[in-house]
């Protein structure tokens, strides 16, 4: 039987995911090895970033965001935005105590 | 896809999905089944089963409650019984409730579809609650006992108690997998499946609820799957998260659990509120008064009961910019919700009103609701919040919204839809009678806790003061009328499924939305032909005001 095709999109080559796996395991290591450093009041921001671009890579390549139709882009930015607000309140109880 | 998804024979579309024999028969036909309409009725009845056990536990806690000292079991006991009895009704009955039951069997409905977008995925959401149920309930029999922790699973309490933390936690997560399912899925039904002519404004507004639901489902769902998932790796390998002896923050513990949980009490009362849009309009032949309006307060509530979280933690000492804007916030989030039942008694105004059981359960909502709802105003501020923390006042404000909303949002939508899914009637006068015995033991037991709570008698407390005996009596007295109007509404719904009159009519109620241009009870795929939508949802005789609005226009 002749196998239908579904996705017509360009698929990645594998090359690109291992890549992009290594990249990840990498960040996670510098995520460990900068824990260690004392950053003061920017080592949350540190971790952060470190999770912003691995959170980047995943979305655009593993979930083919990059690819991928307005709408669910725009899905992606609603739940990102949320994620933005929710921490900026959150940090509104942690950075403005008295110590 | 519908054709590959269904494994619906070619001439499947003439049979009843209850008589309706597939690939599976039996038992299995159910257990195995992707249709929708059979989830719903799965869900309906693994939901109402949790929901016996947690009228049961609330019963033997209001029964405990009935002397100052014990009563009936010991401290640990209680303490077992409120913390299950919360897990319970909150993750297990009134998360999932209506969204699962009634969603799932009429959303693809509602819409022009013949199912959701992703009918396997719909199956495994049930299949991931059933596996999250069962271990909940499995930790009472097995050794260190149920959770005693409150369903809050406060820290440091809940790394350091001896009961079955890990399995609990676990339970939740996974229940919480299967909520994050239906919310994706719903999702994409809702963009990707409508009829032709079915637009955005053309939808039901119970459709707009879920769409509004789902989106709080698919994003604040993993921040309390992750959470829990924290406690645990806490227990298991003393990582320092929260516990304040490792080095971990009880508070961010509480952040992070009602990122999640207060949007939960939205995830509970939405979906609610949209079978009440649904009602109302109906049993008042009158178009909705605002509709626009009640569909974004929807999805204004979606947003900003997300970000009102903190408004349970004022007396731990967070910061007084936290408390501020938080504050801010919650006075907020009234203002949709407030939308919304002004539009209903708009509505109301000048309708054919027909005091049917559905709508007897929908106006008692909207009373309910109401003052659940502005007892939790009285709580977003400051001054007064920190008198009213952890006394019997959020037990009366939870109960009236979770319970006076979802609950009879729950038993309106059950006497409702029921006919439609069954193709039998019950019986109209019993049903009114277990209203009001419903109605009635509701406030009697519930209305007394805003006193006792006033009083300052604190919340989850075996022993009690012998001044606040008279309120407890009176609430206990109240649980009983409750709960035998309980038992009277379901075994009057179960006897109407097995003996109760039959009915083919399509249209029951006399609604204008898509369920009731389909037969009773729905073929397997719903529609013989996907229709090609042209009328609002509610096409009645509008509101003079609406008119005169038109007019101006």
């Amino acid at each position: 039987m002749e196998e239908i095709k579904t996705h017509d999109k360009k698929t990645h080559s594998y090359g690109i995911y291992v890549l992009v796996w290594l990249t990840l395991v990498a960040l996670t290591g510098l995520t460990a090895a900068v824990a260690g450093i004392n950053f003061g009041k920017f080592s949350i921001l540190v971790a952060i970033l470190i999770a912003v671009v691995k959170s980047y890579l995943v979305l655009t390549e593993f979930m083919h965001l990059k690819s991928e139709e307005r709408v669910f882009r725009v899905f992606a930015l609603v739940a990102l935005l949320f994620i933005v607000i929710s921490l900026t309140l959150l940090f509104s109880d942690y950075s403005s105590y008295v110590r | 896809m519908s054709g590959e998804t269904l494994a619906v024979s070619n001439n499947g579309h003439e049979v009843s999905y209850l008589d309706y024999e597939g690939k599976h028969k039996g038992i299995l036909g159910w257990l195995l089944s992707t249709d929708h309409k059979r989830i719903g009725i799965l869900y309906l009845i693994t939901i109402i089963s949790f929901f016996a056990v947690g009228v049961t536990l609330g019963f033997l806690i209001r029964l405990e409650l009935l002397t100052p000292e014990g009563t009936i079991v010991g401290p640990q006991v209680y303490n077992e019984f409120f913390t299950l009895h919360g897990i319970i009704m909150i993750f297990l009955v009134v998360v999932p409730v209506v969204p699962s039951v009634f969603g799932n069997f009429f959303l693809p409905i509602l819409i022009g579809a013949k199912d959701v977008a992703f009918p396997r995925l719909n199956l495994l959401s049930w299949y991931l609650y059933i596996i999250g149920g069962a271990m909940l309930l499995l930790t009472i029999v097995l050794p260190g006992g149920a959770p005693d922790t409150g369903w809050t699973f406060y820290i440091p309490y809940s790394v350091r108690t001896g009961t079955n933390m890990i399995f609990t936690l676990t339970a939740l997560f996974i229940v919480g997998f299967s909520s994050i399912l239906t919310g994706v899925n719903f999702l994409s039904t809702i963009h990707r499946m409508r009829a032709p002519g079915m637009s955005w404004f053309k939808m039901p507004l119970f459709t707009w609820a879920l769409y509004a639901t789902s989106w709080i489902q698919v994003i604040v769902t993993p921040i309390v799957g992750i959470t829990l998932l924290m406690v645990v790796i806490e227990r298991v390998f003393h990582v320092g998260v929260f516990d304040p002896t490792l080095g971990g923050d009880p508070i961010l513990f509480q952040h992070m659990f009602w990122m999640y949980s207060h949007p939960a009490v939205y995830i509970i009362i939405v979906p609610a509120m949209g079978v009440i849009s649904e009602i109302i309009p109906v049993f008042s032949q009158r178009t909705i008064f605002g509709y626009k309006a009640i569909a974004y307060s929807s999805l204004g509530i979606a947003l900003f009961g997300s970000l009102v979280w903190a408004h349970h933690m004022f007396a731990t000492g967070i910061s007084s910019t936290a408390e501020f804007v938080f504050s801010l916030l919650t006075f907020l989030v009234a203002i949709p919700s407030a939308i919304k039942v002004f539009n209903w008694t708009a509505t109301l105004y000048k309708g054919s009103i027909k005091l049917d059981p559905p709508m007897l359960y929908a106006l008692a909502f909207i009373f309910l609701f109401s003052i659940g709802g502005l007892t939790g105003i009285i709580q977003g501020a400051l001054s007064v919040d920190i008198y009213l923390t952890d006394t019997y006042f959020i037990v009366g404000h939870i109960h009236y919204v979770v319970f006076g909303g979802t609950g009879f949002g729950l038993f309106a939508a059950l006497h409702y839809w029921l006919p439609k899914m069954f193709g039998r009637m019950y019986n109209q006068k019993v049903a009114k009678s277990s209203f009001w015995a419903i109605f009635v033991g509701f406030n009697i037991l519930y209305f007394p806790f805003f006193i006792l709570g006033w009083m300052g008698m604190p919340r989850r407390s075996y022993h009690y003061l012998p001044q606040f005996q008279l309120y407890h009596v009176i609430s206990t007295v109240g649980s009983w009328i409750m709960v035998t109007g309980i038992l009277i509404m379901l075994i009057n719904l179960l006897t109407s499924l097995l003996k109760g009159k039959k009915i083919e009519e399509q249209n029951i109620w006399g609604g204008e939305t898509l369920e009731w241009k389909v037969s009773t009870p729905p073929t397997v795929e719903n529609f013989e032909e996907i229709p090609n939508v042209v009328d609002g949802p509610y096409d009645y005789k509008q509101n003079e005001y609406a008119e005169l609005e038109e007019e101006v226009k």
